[in-house]
């Protein structure tokens, strides 16, 4: 008997690890993506989600749109946003030392945290319930109906990304400048408009992952950003950063363990344990786990 | 006597003339006190920022973790102080080493990683230490330390800092501080060179982390109590953003820095959101236009004023 609830609980926990770890996904695809191509970490991706969360708040609370317009709507100005903060903070660094790039992206993560405090007062708001709220149960494993949607449109989105990647002109484009920018140039490829499609496509999967926040825990702040923005980052480390598969398998991954650490150690080490793995990741196997080792050349 | 000594002997003058000076402008009750309280965050915040600029700027390691070390020095101090009774000087020692400690355990094996993932690693390693200062109730758990004397004034702040900006400065200046220098320059024909990168880079780590630790024991004497909200990644930006200011790789650069940050938010202490947008933009707009900060990496230096009084002493010093 105790072993079984043991049991119970273990796939309980699963399944609640990889509803909020295929959110982690969606946020740590675009940030693989964009450091696939051009070799940044956009500390400002998890203010993206912020951004998504609420533009997906407004629409459903004030204009009364219904799930889908208020995600896509969402996915839309966050994307605008995402291209808009490349144009302007980081194309005219693209020839400037890393460390510049880093510091002026730290920059525009507080700049979009606190613009956002200004702009919506740092009052936690309630997101509406844009479905009714059903519970399911399996034999003493409880299903929610928002777990259902976000793995549905999580999983959606990741096959289309994987599509337009794999199938099409641009996602051809993306690959060929992510391995090598300069040959990529020489064969004619608008470099720049790759780099700003790519941004876009990043920061509306940002966005749709801040909208599912919203409908799963029903409560969005201008800094909600920062903890799963952070998580979202190891996640693409973990599975191998600029790897796009890697991501998908690490936020799975680090939703699980998170999942485990807080439903049998405890919740005040969710986060300790995300920084935890990244450490572990980074020693022992930096390329991450789908990555492969490439020695650096002089 | 040897320039450097001589140099070193009139920046003590200098250093000791501002102290008296503003001493006695505290204890004339000119200052007030709201200010008074922000010449210590300076002086607190010139340790952090020179000694994160040692291990960014000079050594060229990005690390965004340097609360976490502060937190060391802060929660050790004040138990040294609260629960053992023990005086300011041996607490903020042992804050220091224990900071240091820390910082090389943590050093050894992060300093392999380099660029981006430094960062991540270090601003992952920060977060770790708060989340388990937050977990241990000993120390007062999420609620903080409280009841930890006071015992941080005008004195300590600045003599603790004109010590930590001589350490600093004549490490720099030392055959070690060419080594880091050469790393930050280049880290492979560094290592071709026959400097042993990984010792120097641990050494500037530890170095940073035990300032840091020495600030912290200052900053939670300072405000009566210790508290992990006072330790997250937001300090560790506050204080990358004096020393970015600044010029990474100049340690009067981060002096400028500090005290240009500290006034903005003194000035800005009732509008808390106004004072990190105008950092974020300072940030953003500081290296679309001028990456290198305010005074890239050169430093301010007395020789300057030598200079400014006549020909025969620049000749001198051009003999040398």
């Amino acid at each position: 008997m105790e072993l079984n609830s043991f049991a119970q609980q273990l796939v309980q926990q699963l399944i609640n690890g990889v509803s909020l770890g295929s959110i982690y996904s969606l946020i740590a695809l675009g940030y693989t993506m964009v450091y696939g191509i051009i070799r940044l970490i956009n500390f400002a991706h998890g203010d993206i989600y912020m951004l998504g969360a609420y533009v997906g708040f407004f629409c459903t609370s004030i204009l009364g749109l219904s799930f889908f317009p208020a995600l896509l709507a969402a996915m839309a100005v966050a994307a605008v946003t995402g291209i808009v903060i490349e144009r302007l903070a980081y194309r005219p660094l693209r020839h400037a030392p890393k460390i510049a790039v880093l510091i002026t992206a730290i920059g525009v993560s507080l700049l979009l945290e606190y613009g956002g405090i200004l702009a919506v007062t740092p009052q936690p708001r309630t997101f509406p319930a844009v479905f009714p709220a059903r519970i399911y149960t399996f034999g003493g494993i409880v299903v929610n109906s928002q777990q259902i949607v976000i793995l549905a449109v999580a999983l959606a989105l990741m096959v289309l990304l994987t599509y337009i990647v794999q199938r099409t002109k641009i996602g051809r484009a993306m690959r060929a400048v992510s391995y090598d920018t300069d040959a990529a140039r020489l064969m004619g490829i608008n470099v720049d408009q790759v780099i700003s499609f790519t941004f876009g496509i990043g920061s509306g999967l940002a966005a749709a992952a801040g909208v599912l926040v919203g409908i799963y825990y029903n409560s969005i702040d201008p800094l909600m950003g920062i903890m799963p923005g952070l998580k979202a980052f190891v996640a693409a480390v973990l599975g191998g950063i600029g790897i796009i598969p890697g991501a998908m398998l690490g936020g799975v991954i680090m939703g699980v363990v998170e999942a485990l650490v807080s439903g049998f150690i405890s919740s005040t080490f969710r986060d300790a344990a995300a920084f935890a793995i990244l450490i572990a990741i980074l020693l022992f196997k930096p390329s991450g786990l789908l990555g492969k080792n490439i020695r650096e050349k002089v | 006597m040897r320039i450097q000594t001589k140099t070193d002997l009139a920046s003590l003058a200098c250093g000791l003339t501002l102290y008296a000076l503003l001493e006695g402008l505290i204890l004339a009750d000119i200052i007030p006190p709201y200010w008074q309280l922000n010449v210590i965050r300076v002086c607190i915040y010139i340790i952090l920022a020179t000694s994160l600029n040692l291990i960014n700027g000079i050594t060229g390691q990005f690390s965004i973790g340097h609360a976490g070390f502060m937190a060391i020095g802060a929660y050790m101090s004040a138990i040294m102080t609260v629960k053992l009774g023990l005086p300011f000087l041996v607490a903020i020692l042992t804050g220091g080493l224990a900071a240091a400690l820390l910082g090389f355990l943590i050093g050894l094996p992060t300093l392999r990683l380099s660029g981006d993932y430094l960062a991540i690693a270090t601003l992952g390693l920060g977060e770790i230490i708060r989340i388990t200062i937050l977990n241990i109730s000993y120390v007062g758990g999420a609620s903080g330390f409280m009841g930890i004397p006071k015992y941080t004034n005008f004195t300590w702040a600045f003599l603790l800092m004109l010590f930590t900006l001589f350490f600093i400065k004549n490490f720099v200046n030392s055959t070690h501080g060419r080594a880091c220098i050469a790393i930050r320059e280049n880290e492979i024909a560094a290592e071709a060179m026959g400097v042993n990168t990984t010792k120097y880079k641990v050494l500037a780590f530890t170095i940073g982390a035990a300032f840091a630790g020495v600030a912290g024991a200052l900053f939670s004497h300072n405000f009566y109590m210790a508290h992990p909200t006072s330790f997250t990644f937001m300090q560790s930006f506050d204080i990358l953003t004096m020393v970015v200011l600044g010029g990474l790789g100049s340690m009067t650069g981060s002096i400028v820095g500090v005290i240009a940050l500290t006034g903005i938010s003194a000035y800005m202490a009732d509008y808390p959101e106004i004072r990190m947008i105008i950092y974020a933009l300072l940030l953003i707009v500081l290296m679309l236009f001028r990456p290198q900060g305010l005074f890239g990496s050169k430093e301010i230096s007395l020789r300057i004023f030598s200079r400014l009084t006549g020909g025969e002493r620049r000749g001198a010093a051009q003999g040398n």
